[in-house]
């Protein structure tokens, strides 16, 4: 609603990967949908959205009720029952963090008998759970999978509501490190060469670490924390290849990243460190979009205006209305009662409407699309909520 | 359902929810009303940006405690820092000097084993209760702005985790007096904040859910936040609809003399309506799966959120209390 005229349309037709991003609950799942739905019935080709964690209702909208990671069309009926003409196809993906993992261990191992020991360990679900943003890294890892195979024109990102927006930037980078790091190779150390379960911590008593750890945690424990990183380590050369890799694409001029805010302070506060960090490290940044924005018109002088005039003359207009004959209208008091009430509401939303038109301002450093999708009366749990953010995002009003 | 004004009476009050739904926003306004009625708090923040502090509209601080506003003192969770005054009590490690490499590879450790990490935050805040049922730490009430849905379980969960995975050691041994802390409903609540919106709702369902199988933490209360006032009673409603008529904006274009300004105040009205009832439907959904006490928060329409709008809220925390 801010007059801007870019719209997505154009990112869209040029690129073949798009990354949304922002931090949690701002709706970046609805509008990546509404991204790909979009793209789908404005342009032909293959358009897969790659989604992580959406609400119920949306993922069985999209087809995607038990499926996880495999890939499913979304068919052409669900367009039509909605009104809308696919061009292209639509096709879905739900983002399951463990199946991922599980496969990228079963490829990078050196054989499977490793594999198994790595994915039965104890420890390898708490690891991959929490471990250097492994959603982040497995969402970026499953991109490039997708991305490689070639089956798409257009594969639309969801990413995983972190704490911090730029961890999963730095996701592919930290995997890297953390398989060459210096820290690691002092924690196996002691069992590295040997005898692996009877390895003792021999010599290493003088050290503050294993003094620490060992009073804290026990050796054992110490112990069966290092076996598990010693196997996990045979993968090295693998991931660091991969972790190359989808860092390269995501650098790609094929790639653009779209920033999803809501005009709220924290939110907007950590899209605007986003975009500069997007901009420092040279990624491909190409829109941000503004969702939940409330209407221009309630930021208006005239709705201002007439807000005062049905307070202050509510007497007045409800004598006017009870000379209309309509028959819900004509009791006075309540009349009165209900137009003080809607100009209350008018000023209570006004108030929000002028703090977002305020942070607006805030937004600095602003690619050349920015879009506003406007808070819709209903929630989006369907196609058609999805063609209605579609066109507030492409501009167009289908 | 009652409305759970035992809740104030406990000593430890643990507030989750979804990431941005007004975990601090709930926890600051507890906190000033637990104040109002002479209870010395103590809010610990864990995931430490900062947002208590601006509730009360004082600078940020750190892992020792600060008075922020009369009988309110806030700290903020630092894992290194709690390791390190668990260290100086309980095993009298000299490490004071060296800590900063054996922290960073401790840090390494603790976020690869399960558990580690949590235990260090619900340790120090179990242990804070544990000081002022003693008498030498001066709450009444511990407040904990807690991690978001996704993580809170892991969190109140860690000391059965250790437990569980380190067969000796002294953290074994010291998990046993946590446990006995969080697993009192005498003494420790477990409250959810939510919006009454689809993804909000269907966390808190997930959490409540989880927090009984997984968890041996008692439910408190779930905290509705954000609710968006009914406009209408069902005749006026049956009035706005009628405004919609030619013969209705007729009569108020007349006297208002320009349709812009009618049409914007008429279409908020309609958004406001709209946005209330598919609220509705969540907040029925969630009364339908979940049967805590419920406590409802009005939105507020501020601009900005400090004190004012902290007293806001714990005014009406206490109208729902029934204070
Ligand atoms: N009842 C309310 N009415 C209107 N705005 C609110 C309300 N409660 C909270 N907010 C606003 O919502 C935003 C988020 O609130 P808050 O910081 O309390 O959430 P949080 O759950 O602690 O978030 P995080 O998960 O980021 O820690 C703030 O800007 C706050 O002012
Ligand atoms: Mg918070």
């Amino acid at each position: 609603m801010s007059g801007e005229r870019a719209s997505l349309g154009g990112l869209v037709a040029a690129k073949e990967i798009i990354v949304l991003c922002g931090s949690g609950g701002v709706g970046k799942t609805s509008i990546a949908a509404a991204t790909a739905l979009g793209a789908a019935s404005r342009t032909g080709g293959k358009v897969l959205v790659l989604t992580i964690d959406p609400a119920k209702r949306l993922a069985s909208a999209l087809g995607l009720a038990e499926i996880g990671n495999v890939e499913t069309r979304v068919p052409d009926s669900a367009f039509t029952e909605v009104g809308l003409t696919p061009r292209g196809e639509l096709w879905a993906a739900m983002l399951d963090t463990k199946q991922s993992w599980d496969a990228l261990v079963m490829r990078h191992a050196p054989d499977e008998a490793t594999a198994r020991r790595i994915i039965d360990n104890a420890l390898y679900d708490n690891i991959t759970g929490r471990f250097v943003q492994s959603h982040d890294y497995i969402a970026m890892e499953r991109l490039f999978e997708v991305h490689a195979s070639g089956a798409y024109d257009l594969i639309v990102i969801d990413t995983p509501p972190t704490r911090n927006a730029l961890d999963f930037l730095e996701a592919p980078h930290r995997m890297a490190e953390f398989f060459g790091g210096r820290l690691l190779r002092w924690l196996t150390a002691p069992y590295r060469f040997g005898g692996g379960r009877g390895a003792r911590l021999v010599n290493l008593a003088s050290r503050p670490f294993y003094q620490v750890a060992d009073r804290i945690l026990g050796s054992q424990f110490l112990q069966d924390i290092a076996e598990f990183f010693l196997n996990f380590q045979s993968m090295y050369d693998g991931f660091v290849a991969r972790a190359r890799a989808v860092e390269r694409l995501l650098h790609d001029k094929r790639t653009t990243f779209v920033v999803v805010t809501t005009l709220e302070a924290s939110p907007l506060h950590e899209a605007r460190v986003f975009c500069e960090e997007l901009v420092t490290r040279d990624f491909p940044f190409g829109a941000i979009v503004l969702n939940k924005t409330l209407p221009a018109s309630f930021t208006s002088a005239e709705g201002a205006r007439a807000a005062t005039v049905l307070t202050d003359d509510a007497e007045e207009l409800a004598a006017g209305l009870a000379a209309t004959g309509e028959p819900a209208l004509g009791d006075a008091g309540l009349d009165a009662r209900m137009l003080r009430t809607i100009a209350g509401s008018y000023r209570n939303f006004a108030v929000v409407a002028s703090r977002e038109a305020e942070l607006r301002t805030e937004l600095g450093r602003a690619p050349d699309v920015v879009v506003d999708v406007p808070n819709l009366d209903v929630d989006v749990h369907d196609l058609a909520g999805l063609a209605r953010i579609a066109e507030a995002l492409f501009g167009d009003g289908a | 359902m009652t409305a759970a004004p035992d809740l104030l009476a406990r000593r430890l009050l643990v507030v989750t929810g979804k990431g941005g739904v007004g975990k601090s926003t709930v926890t600051a306004g507890l906190a000033l009303l637990a104040a109002d009625l002479g209870k010395r708090v103590l809010i610990v923040e864990v995931d430490g940006k900062g947002d208590i502090c601006t509730k009360f509209e004082h600078p940020p601080v750190g892992f020792d405690p600060v008075e922020v506003h009369p009988n309110i003192s806030v700290l903020a969770m630092d894992t290194e820092a709690s390791l390190r005054e668990y260290l100086r009590l309980n095993l009298k490690v000299p490490v004071l000097g060296r800590l900063g490499p054996v922290a960073r590879v401790f840090d390494f450790v603790a976020t690869a084993a399960p558990g580690v990490k949590e235990v260090l935050t619900i340790g120090k805040v179990a242990w804070e209760v544990r000081e002022s049922i003693e008498g030498r730490a001066p709450w009444d009430l511990v407040l904990v702005d807690a991690a978001a849905t996704g993580h809170v379980v892991a969190q109140m969960g860690a000391p059965d985790a250790i437990r569980d995975l380190v067969s000796v050691g002294p953290i074994r041994s010291q998990t046993e007096w946590m446990i006995e802390i969080l697993s009192d409903p005498a003494i420790t609540a477990l409250n959810v904040v939510t919006t009454p919106e689809e993804m909000p709702v269907s966390e808190t369902i997930d959490l409540v859910t989880r927090a009984r199988t997984e968890l041996d933490v008692p439910l408190g209360a779930v905290i509705v936040n954000r609710v968006l006032p009914e406009l209408f009673a069902r005749a006026e409603e049956a009035a706005f609809g009628a405004l919609d008529t030619d013969a209705a904006r007729a009569a108020l274009g007349a006297h208002l003399g320009d349709d812009a300004g009618l049409d914007a105040v008429l279409s908020g009205a309609r958004l406001a309506v709209a946005l209330r009832r598919t609220r509705a439907v969540h907040l029925a959904n969630l009364r339908a799966a979940v049967d805590l006490p419920m406590l409802y928060l009005p939105y507020l329409f501020t601009r900005t959120h400090g004190m004012r709008e902290t007293r806001v809220v714990a005014d009406s925390l206490g109208a729902e209390f029934g204070l």
